[in-house]
């Protein structure tokens, strides 16, 4: 039976890790690195899990063993959060392009400098275009939930990519909360075995990982990498659609909380999707329309589906916890418009879209900062006039 | 060198499933010198065919016996190891 029982985000992470009982985790065992590895390791110590784990130098010699172990056979698993990430960047794109189907948790930090150790997004965000599928989590539930069903979206036949699960830094990942964690049956028999197609132990037949491409084959290569990850949202929605039958929750590409008959509608993802849809009741109370669309899946986009979920707003406001410095505003702000403008409106009409930054470095933000932005859209669907394009929420002028 | 495949056709993640088949690629087409050996002078110690990276020195019964063509690139190692100067580089 499922029990409810009171963890962090990390140590949720980290039980989820031991009952799929990785063959391999390779990780950096000290800062940035988060309890995650530090909670799995116990479990290593304590043989609750046959995993084998191996604490590199580097986060960059991480990710090259877990490369290693992934293309030797092995269901593998890291984590990392911010710096990390960043370090792990050479290998990170290799583990996609090589199809590998490593599952790797990232505790969303933010990147230096200035040195900061809080949440934002732009570590992940940082690795949006490295072919790995991203999935982001608004809380301690969905943080387990997603690591669970990534190891099965790695895995999938169809796919065979590598999958990041993120969670926002210390507001989910240091944070308590309750959650319902399945029996370890239950996950084990919902992961399965992992059986991995090629293997560079199989003697027998002997394979090369990782030749040379150059002008005759590398953009053949790419081609087949864009073409795969498109078809990770089918692969998503149909482990979603498995994983409700062991645990009642159900998952999508995206949600969204009082869209329906929604007028303005934030687009939001991780832990700050909570304080909007909070706000939203509030503001609903008050006989204002509003709605929230959070995002699951931000890789691959589910651009055709969101658009088409927005479709029928008066005016949308698009989070971004990470900056492009000198892009269109945020990173899913710039998805976000690209895939408006590509959508077929029947009347030819436009949705104005306005672009937050908010949360930097763990900035606080507010009920107060959220309901500001509603009341801006509130404006701007009636006016139809767009003052500010993209603003910081929450900073001093 | 068999060429011209498509994204459709090539194994997943650019995987070599077939063992060996560095030989499909042709290296002698980088050549701008080749290798001359000058059989006086080679004591046949082998050092030619130790440090040639495209395995390119012909062996036979123990004797070093020329160039596999076909592969070799024209870098010049062999020539530039030889102890007794055997080998000379010469426009091909």
């Amino acid at each position: 039976m499922p029990k409810i029982i009171a963890r962090t985000g990390d140590d949720a992470v980290a039980e989820a890790m031991r009952q799929i009982n990785p063959d391999v985790v390779a990780a950096y065992p000290i800062t940035p690195q988060t309890e995650i590895v530090q909670f799995f390791s116990d479990f290593v110590a304590n043989g609750k899990v046959k995993t084998e784990l191996l604490c590199p130098e580097s986060e960059h010699s991480a990710m090259s063993a877990c490369i290693g172990a992934s293309a030797a056979g092995g269901r593998v698993m890291t984590a990392t959060s911010s710096q990390g990430l960043a370090y792990m960047w050479e290998l990170v794109y290799i583990a996609a392009s090589y199809r590998l189907p490593i599952v790797m948790p990232v505790v969303n930090r933010a990147l230096s400098g200035p040195i900061n150790i809080h949440c934002d997004h732009s570590d992940s965000m940082g690795a949006r275009d490295s072919g790995w599928v991203q999935i982001f989590s608004e809380n301690i539930q969905e943080a387990y939930d997603n690591t669970i069903q990534a190891v099965r979206i790695a895995e999938h036949a169809n796919l065979l990519l590598p999958v990041i699960v993120t969670l926002d830094g210390f507001i989910i990942s240091h944070a308590m909360e309750q959650f319902e964690i399945l029996d370890d049956d239950t996950v084990q028999k919902f992961v399965g075995e992992y059986k991995p197609e090629y293997s560079l132990l199989d003697a027998k037949h002997p394979i090369t990982y990782g030749p040379l491409q150059l002008f005759d084959y590398y953009m053949e290569q790419k081609k087949q990498q864009h073409e795969v990850i498109k078809s990770a949202s089918s692969v998503v929605l149909q482990i979603a659609s498995e994983f409700e039958k062991i645990s009642k929750r159900k998952y999508e590409l995206f949600e969204e909380y009082r869209m329906d008959d929604a007028d303005i509608g934030i687009v939001v993802l991780g832990s700050a999707s909570g304080t909007a849809k909070t706000v939203a009741d509030k503001l609903r109370e008050q006989g204002l329309r509003a709605g929230v669309l959070k995002i699951r899946l931000f890789r691959p986009f589910p651009a055709a589906e969101l658009a088409n979920s927005l479709s029928h707003l008066k005016a949308l406001a698009v989070l971004d916890r990470s900056d492009t410095f000198g892009g269109l505003g945020g990173p899913v702000f710039e998805e976000v418009c690209a895939s408006l403008y590509n959508y077929q409106f029947p009347d030819g009409h436009k949705i104005p879209a306005v672009n937050y930054i908010y949360g930097l470095g763990g900035r606080d933000v507010t009920l107060d900062h959220i309901e500001k932005v509603y009341r801006d859209l509130e404006g701007i669907s009636r006016t139809g006039k767009i003052n500010n394009l993209i603003q910081y929420l929450g900073v001093r002028e | 060198m068999p060429q011209e495949k498509g994204w459709k056709s090539l194994s997943r993640g650019g995987v070599i499933l077939e063992p060996g088949n560095a030989r499909d690629y042709e290296t002698g087409s980088w050549r701008t010198f080749k290798p001359v050996v000058d059989r006086e002078k080679c004591i046949n110690c082998m050092f030619c065919w130790i440090f040639c990276p495209e395995s390119a020195v012909i062996v036979k019964d123990d004797k070093m016996e020329g160039f596999n063509l076909k592969y070799c690139k024209g870098c010049g190692i062999c020539a530039k190891e030889c102890p007794k100067k055997a080998i000379e580089m010469a426009k091909d």
